[in-house]
C-alpha cells in the first residue's frame, strides 16, 4: 500500500501582520531532527517555533535503519513504541559476493533490553508520528508548515527572515537551530565551510512493494550476478515495501538512471522477478562533511545541517537523533537562563560523534567502491579471502551499523566496574521487576545505586536497586555495589564502588557547567 | 617483542624460490592480485600490534631510498 502523503495545513503566522515578540528558540526544519529537538525541549518547559519550508513528511523512505539508541531517545519523545509496533524489527544482516555468503551478523545477541537492536521504518513515519506528538504539545511546540528561512542576521540573538505564501516577516530568536538538512540555508548565509570528502560515486535508491518471501534480515551484495561489478542492498520495511540501494558508478547520468525504463530492468534482476511496483526512485551521491564547529553565538547546527556521512551504517538519521540528544536538555537549561557556556559541551561531544560516524562511513565508502589500483586490489583480495579464511570476513565492510558512540569525558570512574558502563557511554538498559532500567534514568541527573543506599545529594533523584544479574553483569562487574551519576540524557557522567555526597555533588556540578 | 629484521629464514633461497614459484604463470595483474591476498594472509598472522606499524613504515621507506 502506498504512503498516503497527506498535507499538513499551512496557517498565516501572526507575524505578518504585527511584530511577535522575541522568541527563546527557533527550529528551522521539520525533518526528524527538528521535530524531535522541539519535543525535547518542549518536555522540559521550553517553547519553540518551527519553520519548515514544506507541508508534507520526507518523501521516499530516505533513513529507514533506526537503532536500539534511536529507540531510546524517541521511547523518551514518546513516539518509541509506534516506532517498534510499525517497524520490521531484524537482526540477522547477510553479505554476499558473487554467489556466495562470505559474512553473515547476528546484532544484540544480549537479551534484557527495552529496544531491539535495530527496527526498518521509512522516514515518513518516524516523521508522521513525531509531527503527531508536536501537535500534542502545542503551544509549546508552534509549527509553521511553508515557511521559508530566507535570510539570517546574527548579532547578541538571531533575526530571520520567514517567507510564506502570504508574504514576508521577520522573527527575532534568542536561539535559532538549524535542522534543515544537508543542504541547510542558513549554513550558506552565515558562510560556513563544510568540509569533508565528496566520493565518486552514485547509488539509486527505490522502494519497491512486492509480497516477496524475502527474510526481514539485510542482505548485501558485492558484485552480484544481477548487477556485474557494482553492489547492492536490499531491506525491508514495513506495509510490504523494499528498499534497493543500487551502486551506479560514477560515469552514470543520474537524470537517465532515474528513469522507470532504466530503473525497472535492474530491479528485475535483483529480486528475480517482475512482480512489484516501483514506489520511489532517487539517485544519491556520497558526502563525508562536516562542519568545523555546530554552535556560532545564538546560531546552531544539528543533524544534517552539520554533518552528512554516506548511507551505508544508517549514521545519518541515528546520528542526528544523538546530536538531539546532547542538545535538548542543555539548550532547555540555556533558554531558562542558566550560562550558554554549557552548549560548548554539546559542540565538543557531537564534533566528536561526528568524527566517529564520518570515519566509519569514509572507510566503508572506500571498501565499497575502491579507488583504482591498491585500493581496488586489497578489496578483491579481502573479497576472494573471505568465502575461504574467516579471518578475512571482518575486514569485509559493508556498512558498520550505528552504536552510539563512547564521549571522552573525564568524570570519577572505578577501573574496577565493566567498561561498557563506563563514563562517557549510554547507561545500559536492563530488565527490571516493574519494567526497564532505561524508563527511569533520563530526563534529569538521576544517581542510581546498585546494592546499597545512594547518597544523598540536594536536587538530585536517586534510584536505589537490587542486585540483579543483568545489573551485576552490566554495572558491576566484579564489585558487590556501585553508584553510578546519569545525565538527563542517559549518559553516565560519573561512578564509584562507593561515593560521596561530596564527590557525586562536585560531579553533578560538573555536568552543569558543561564539563 | 619488535619486528625481526635479522635474517629469519632457514633457507632464504628455497623460500624465495617457492614465493616466485607461486607467482608462476600468472600475468602482471594476476600476479598483483595474488601478492594483495598473501600480504592479507601475513598480516592476519602478524596481528596489527606495534609490529605490524614497523613493517608498513619500513616497506614504505625501502623505495625511498
Ligand atoms: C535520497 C536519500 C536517501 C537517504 N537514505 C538514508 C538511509 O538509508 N539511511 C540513513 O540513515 N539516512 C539516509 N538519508 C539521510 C537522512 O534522510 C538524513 O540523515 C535525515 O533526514 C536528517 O534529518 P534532518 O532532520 O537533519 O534533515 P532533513 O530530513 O533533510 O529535514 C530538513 C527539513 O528542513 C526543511 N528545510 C530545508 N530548508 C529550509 C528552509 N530554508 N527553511 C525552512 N525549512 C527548510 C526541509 O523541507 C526538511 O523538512 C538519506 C537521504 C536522502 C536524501
Amino acid at each position: 500500500m502506498p504512503y498516503d502523503y497527506r498535507p499538513f495545513p499551512y496557517v498565516a503566522p501572526p507575524g505578518l501582520t504585527a511584530p511577535e515578540p522575541r522568541h527563546k528558540v527557533v527550529i528551522v526544519g521539520a525533518g526528524p531532527i527538528g521535530l524531535a529537538l522541539a519535543i525535547d525541549l518542549a518536555q522540559y518547559g521550553v517553547a519553540s517555533v518551527v519553520l519548515d519550508d514544506n507541508n508534507v513528511v520526507s518523501v521516499g523512505s530516505r533513513a529507514i535503519c533506526w537503532s536500539k539508541r534511536s529507540l531510546e531517545i524517541l521511547d523518551r519523545l514518546g513516539v518509541g513504541q509506534r516506532c517498534v509496533e510499525k517497524g520490521v524489527i531484524w537482526k540477522v544482516g547477510r553479505t554476499l559476493h558473487r554467489e556466495d555468503e562470505v559474512w553473515t551478523f547476528d546484532l544484540q545477541p544480549d537479551p534484557g533490553h527495552k529496544m531491539p537492536a535495530f527496527v526498518n521504518l521509512q522516514q515518513y513515519y518516524v516523521e508522521e508520528y513525531l509531527v503527531a506528538r508536536a501537535l500534542e504539545l502545542s503551544p509549546l511546540i508552534d509549527l509553521r508548515w511553508k515557511n521559508k528561512v530566507m535570510a539570517v542576521e546574527v548579532g547578541g540573538h538571531a533575526a530571520l527572515t520567514v517567507e510564506t505564501p502570504d508574504g514576508t516577516y521577520r522573527l527575532e530568536a534568542e536561539h535559532v537551530v538549524a535542522c534543515e538538512g544537508a543542504r541547510s540555508a542558513v549554513r550558506g548565509m552565515l558562510g560556513l565551510d563544510f568540509d569533508g570528502e565528496l566520493f565518486e560515486e552514485r547509488f539509486l535508491i527505490a522502494d519497491i512493494e512486492m509480497t516477496g518471501d524475502f527474510p526481514s534480515e539485510r542482505r548485501f551484495w558485492f558484485e552480484p550476478p544481477f548487477h556485474a561489478g557494482q553492489s547492492a542492498l536490499l531491506h525491508k520495511q514495513p506495509d510490504n515495501i523494499y528498499r534497493i540501494d543500487l551502486q551506479l558508478g560514477w560515469d552514470a547520468d543520474p537524470e537517465t538512471e532515474k528513469t522507470p525504463e532504466r530503473v525497472i530492468p535492474r530491479i528485475e534482476k535483483a529480486v528475480g522477478h517482475k512482480d512489484f511496483r516501483l514506489d520511489w526512485v532517487s539517485v544519491y551521491t556520497f558526502q563525508c562533511r562536516r562542519l568545523a564547529k555546530f554552535v556560532h553565538g545564538p546560531v546552531m547546527f544539528c543533524g544534517d545541517s552539520a554533518h552528512v556521512v554516506s548511507p551505508f551504517g544508517a549514521r545519518g538519521g541515528n546520528g542526528g537523533l544523538q546530536d538531539v540528544d546532547a542538545l535538548g536538555w542543555r539548550l532547555a537549561v540555556v533558554a531558562k537562563g542558566a550560562d550558554a557556556g554549557i552548549l560548548q559541551a554539546y559542540d565538543r561531544e557531537r564534533q566528536h560523534g561526528a568524527d566517529e560516524n564520518l570515519l566509519n562511513s569514509s572507510r566503508t565508502t572506500r571498501f565499497m567502491s575502491p579507488a583504482p589500483g591498491a585500493e581496488r586490489l586489497f578489496r578483491d583480495a579481502v573479497l576472494a579471502l573471505a568465502g575461504k579464511a574467516a579471518f578475512a570476513r571482518p575486514l569485509v565492510n559493508s556498512g558498520r551499523l550505528s552504536r552510539p558512540c563512547v564521549y571522552p569525558l573525564a568524570g570519577p570512574d572505578d577501573p574496577a566496574l565493566p567498561v561498557g558502563a563506563r563514563p562517557g557511554a549510554v547507561a545500559p538498559d536492563a530488565p527490571l521487576d516493574n519494567g526497564w532500567l532505561i524508563d527511569r534514568l533520563g530526563r534529569e541527573v538521576v544517581v542510581l545505586a546498585i546494592g546499597q543506599l545512594a547518597p544523598k545529594v540536594a536536587g538530585v533523584k536517586t534510584v536505589d536497586l537490587p542486585v540483579t544479574p543483568e545489573l551485576q553483569a552490566r554495572y558491576l562487574g566484579g564489585a558487590a555495589q556501585a553508584v553510578y551519576l546519569i545525565r538527563p540524557d542517559q549518559i553516565v557522567a560519573a561512578r564509584w564502588v562507593t561515593a560521596s555526597p561530596g564527590a557525586v555533588n562536585k560531579a553533578a556540578d560538573d555536568i552543569w557547567r558543561g564539563a | 617483542m619488535s619486528l625481526i629484521t635479522t635474517p629469519n629464514l632457514r633457507d632464504p633461497d628455497a623460500a624465495y624460490a617457492a614465493l616466485l614459484a607461486t607467482h608462476k604463470g600468472l600475468s602482471e595483474a594476476e600476479a598483483h592480485a595474488l601478492n594483495a591476498r598473501l600480504v592479507l594472509i601475513l598480516m592476519n598472522h602478524l596481528g596489527d600490534g606495534p609490529e605490524f606499524a614497523e613493517a608498513l613504515k619500513l616497506a614504505r621507506e625501502a623505495a625511498a631510498a
